[in-house]
């Protein structure tokens, strides 16, 4: 019987990497992936408290999936603003979108 | 019943259609669309007068109240709603026929008065909108519809005196008719107010049981109440936009400035009668007292004006203040014992709004003749415009009460109701209807008769007015003269029970004799040519004469009271505590907001991940502190 922790400890690895990620790499796409590791990292966790603390209930199963659709269609948005910013910019290094400032 | 909604309707579309419309629709158009709906609105007053006189009274010996047409507006918590409604009674179906006839009169009037004027669509447009508050006004179900339609008529009355907007004193006239007449209804609004509140109802006749816990606070709420009509109806101190109001069109004054909206105070008066003889009889004859003395002050001013339609104005208010006073003189609900003002009230509002239509109409063709309001443009003008001439002959000898006109039977009621309140006020109210007489007929001699301006008159000859004017005014005429034969107490009294006209024959041959040395002193003084005796006498008391001229300074007094007073102690200051203390601390607080918002702007760098590591570590920073707590 694997213990609830083991699969905690594999999701903070995730979470901390998807934020190393997100803060380090400097191109958009890897990026985005950084940020799925996160949500991904969230939906174990659910998943994982639903499993070991409620057994026999379904919302935490629920709601992973719910998250995973979510983000299914929130990934779609991003790489269609990010082929957008491709096209008007010709690159999509994030230094060089610096047009939001003040 | 139900089609007496349609009286009201009909106006409201016109005044859309013309009003939205404006000079695509062409100006004959405009007219005659405004003419036929007021047609068809008259045709309706007369068949829902006599189907409702028709129907006969009830066992009580009562025309019963009908209300054909009813909706909850604007409902209040507990019982206390505001509806709108039609309420068809004695007084409310003879005000329709009144309004209805001079609305049609004048818009007829107004084809050949206006014809050729710019605006003449929205001129039309405006009458329609006044018909139709007016008449909303008569028919209102509750106190609070009645205000409400009581500002759309103050809010047309202020549009159509100020109709030629490209002139200075229109604008300051249709201003100060606003302003007083707003300031007054506050009045009215508290008075309302207070009433609602204390009865739990805004309905003409709440329930006695409810009177019961209110009935000291009665007397207060009827009192404010008479504030708006004093207003409305132009009493003495409120008086002074009337005179003014005259610089709008002329139709407009036979209108709305002498025979409907300026008797809108004494209809509320009459609308409130019940509670007024039954909760606060004092307040009744202070109305009384009121009244008295505008009659009396309007008719001494009346005396002296030069200016033709300034006199008519003058003595709109004087006779007014005739109806208050019958109003006010009514000791009890019993016609026959001392409740007989109230019957004479409204039989010369009815008459008043007759002759007084005429006059001005008659005025208005006169104007239109010579091109000027003064006296010193007109004289000998009855071989250009007989026509004219003999209307306003009929309507002066019916304003002065001389019999078998409608104005003697109206004013013989409010004199003998007078003499049963006391005797001091009924002599007072025979001299003034002895001065009555006698500026009606200095007004009809110095037009008519009397010293002729020939070059002016033969520099641009005075014509007879065209026949849309002159149909008119013998159409009232005609009322005029059979209008006192109308078996009046038939259908309104104090009580509803009908009561039989009798002519008290004392009080009418008093009446008949001031009136009388009323016009011979007219005659002695102003139908020859020189006037050496009216020039003579207003030298030698010319510190009177120059007062009255001046109406008594009342209106020095309310620019001096307004303007070094309120304006320059009070509101100077305070627009100045605004401008600097209050705008300032606001200017404070924007310049600071500026200030650091300048200071934090270089944390909006632009890039995302620094974005990124700002929210880590506030979401880091919350976890240990939530954590720590």
């Amino acid at each position: 019987m694997i213990q609830m922790e083991y699969y905690l400890i594999v999701s903070t690895i995730m979470m901390f990497v998807g934020i190393y990620g997100f803060l380090t790499r400097r191109n958009l796409l890897a990026m985005l992936i950084a940020v799925e590791l996160i949500l991904n990292s969230v939906d174990i966790n659910f998943v994982v408290f639903n499993r070991f603390l409620f057994p026999g209930q379904l919302e935490g199963f629920f709601f992973s999936l719910f998250a995973i659709g979510i983000s299914a269609a929130e990934t779609a948005v991003a790489i269609a603003i990010i082929i957008n910013i491709y096209r008007n910019m010709r690159n999509i290094q994030v230094r060089n979108l610096d047009k939001m400032k003040w | 019943m139900e089609y007496t909604i349609f009286i009201l309707l009909l106006p409201f579309l016109s005044f859309i259609l013309t009003g939205l419309l404006g000079t695509k629709l062409k100006p004959v158009a405009a007219g005659t669309v405004g003419t036929v709906v007021t047609g068809i609105v008259a045709a309706l007053s007369y068949l829902t007068a006599f189907s409702y006189f028709g129907a006969g009274r009830n066992a009580d010996g009562i025309f019963p109240v009908q209300i054909p047409w009813n909706m909850e507006w604007l409902p209040f918590g507990g019982n206390l709603h505001i509806d709108i409604g039609i309420l068809l009674d004695p007084i409310s179906v003879m005000m329709l026929v009144v309004i209805s006839t001079v609305s049609l009169m004048v818009h007829i009037y107004s084809f050949g008065y206006m014809k050729g004027e710019t605006g003449f669509q929205r001129y039309y447009s405006f009458l329609s909108l006044f018909t139709m508050s007016m008449l909303g006004l008569v028919v209102a179900t509750n106190i609070f519809q009645m205000y409400i339609f009581w500002e759309l008529v103050g809010v047309s009355s202020y549009l159509l005196i100020g109709f030629y907007y490209t002139r200075k004193e229109a604008i300051a006239a249709s201003k100060k008719a606003f302003i007083v007449t707003r300031f007054a209804d506050l009045g009215f609004l508290v008075g309302i107010l207070i009433y609602g509140f204390y009865t739990g109802s805004f309905s003409f006749t709440p329930d006695s049981a409810v009177i019961g816990s209110a009935r000291v606070f009665l007397p207060l709420a009827l009192g404010l109440m008479f504030i708006g009509g004093a207003g409305k109806s132009a009493m003495f101190p409120l008086h002074i936009w009337l005179p003014d109001a005259m610089e709008g069109p002329t139709p407009v004054s036979a209108l709305i400035h002498a025979a409907t909206m300026v008797v809108a105070g004494v209809y509320l008066v009459a609308r409130m009668f019940p509670l007024f003889i039954g909760y606060a009889p004092e307040v009744l004859h202070i109305t009384a007292y009121v009244g008295a003395f505008t009659a009396l002050y309007a008719a001494v001013v009346a005396c002296v004006q030069s200016d033709i339609k300034r006199v008519l104005a003058f003595s709109t208010i004087s006779q007014i203040g005739f109806m208050i006073v019958a109003l006010g003189v009514c000791t009890s609900a019993d016609p026959h014992e001392g409740g007989l003002g109230y019957m004479a009230s409204m039989f010369h509002l009815f008459t008043h709004a007759m002759f007084k239509a005429l006059l001005f109409l008659g005025a208005g063709c006169i104007i239109h003749a010579v091109h000027s309001n003064e006296m010193s443009a007109m004289g000998g003008l009855r071989k250009y415009m007989p026509v004219t001439h003999i209307t306003f002959l009929v309507a002066c000898l019916a304003i002065a009460g001389i019999w078998p006109l409608s104005g003697f039977f109206s004013k013989d009621e409010i004199l003998a109701a007078c003499f049963g309140f006391s005797p001091v006020m009924g002599w007072i109210m025979t001299a003034i209807a002895g001065l009555t007489a006698f500026y009606m007929f200095r007004l009809y001699y110095c037009i008519f008769w009397g010293r002729e301006n020939k070059e002016l008159h033969a520099e641009h000859k005075p014509h007879e007015a065209p026949l849309t004017m002159t149909v008119p005014l013998v159409f009232l005429a005609i009322v005029t003269l059979l209008a006192g034969w109308i078996p009046f107490g038939e259908f309104v009294s104090s009580n509803g029970q009908a009561y039989r006209i009798h002519i008290d024959w004392s009080v009418a041959a008093t009446s008949l004799c001031v009136a009388a040395a009323g016009i011979a002193l007219a005659t002695w003084m102003y139908l020859r040519e020189d006037r050496k005796i009216a020039d003579g006498l207003a030298s030698r008391f010319s510190g009177l004469h120059k007062a009255a001229y001046h109406r008594f300074y009342i209106d020095e007094i309310y620019q001096f009271i307004t303007h070094r007073i309120i304006f320059a102690c009070i509101s100077t200051p305070v627009a100045w505590f605004d401008r600097h203390v209050v705008d300032g601390f606001m200017n404070l607080l924007a310049w600071i907001s500026n200030k650091v918002s300048w200071m934090i702007r270089g944390m909006q760098s632009g890039y995302v991940q620094r974005y990124g590591i700002w929210f880590l570590g506030g979401a880091l920073g919350l976890t240990i502190v939530l954590l720590l707590i």
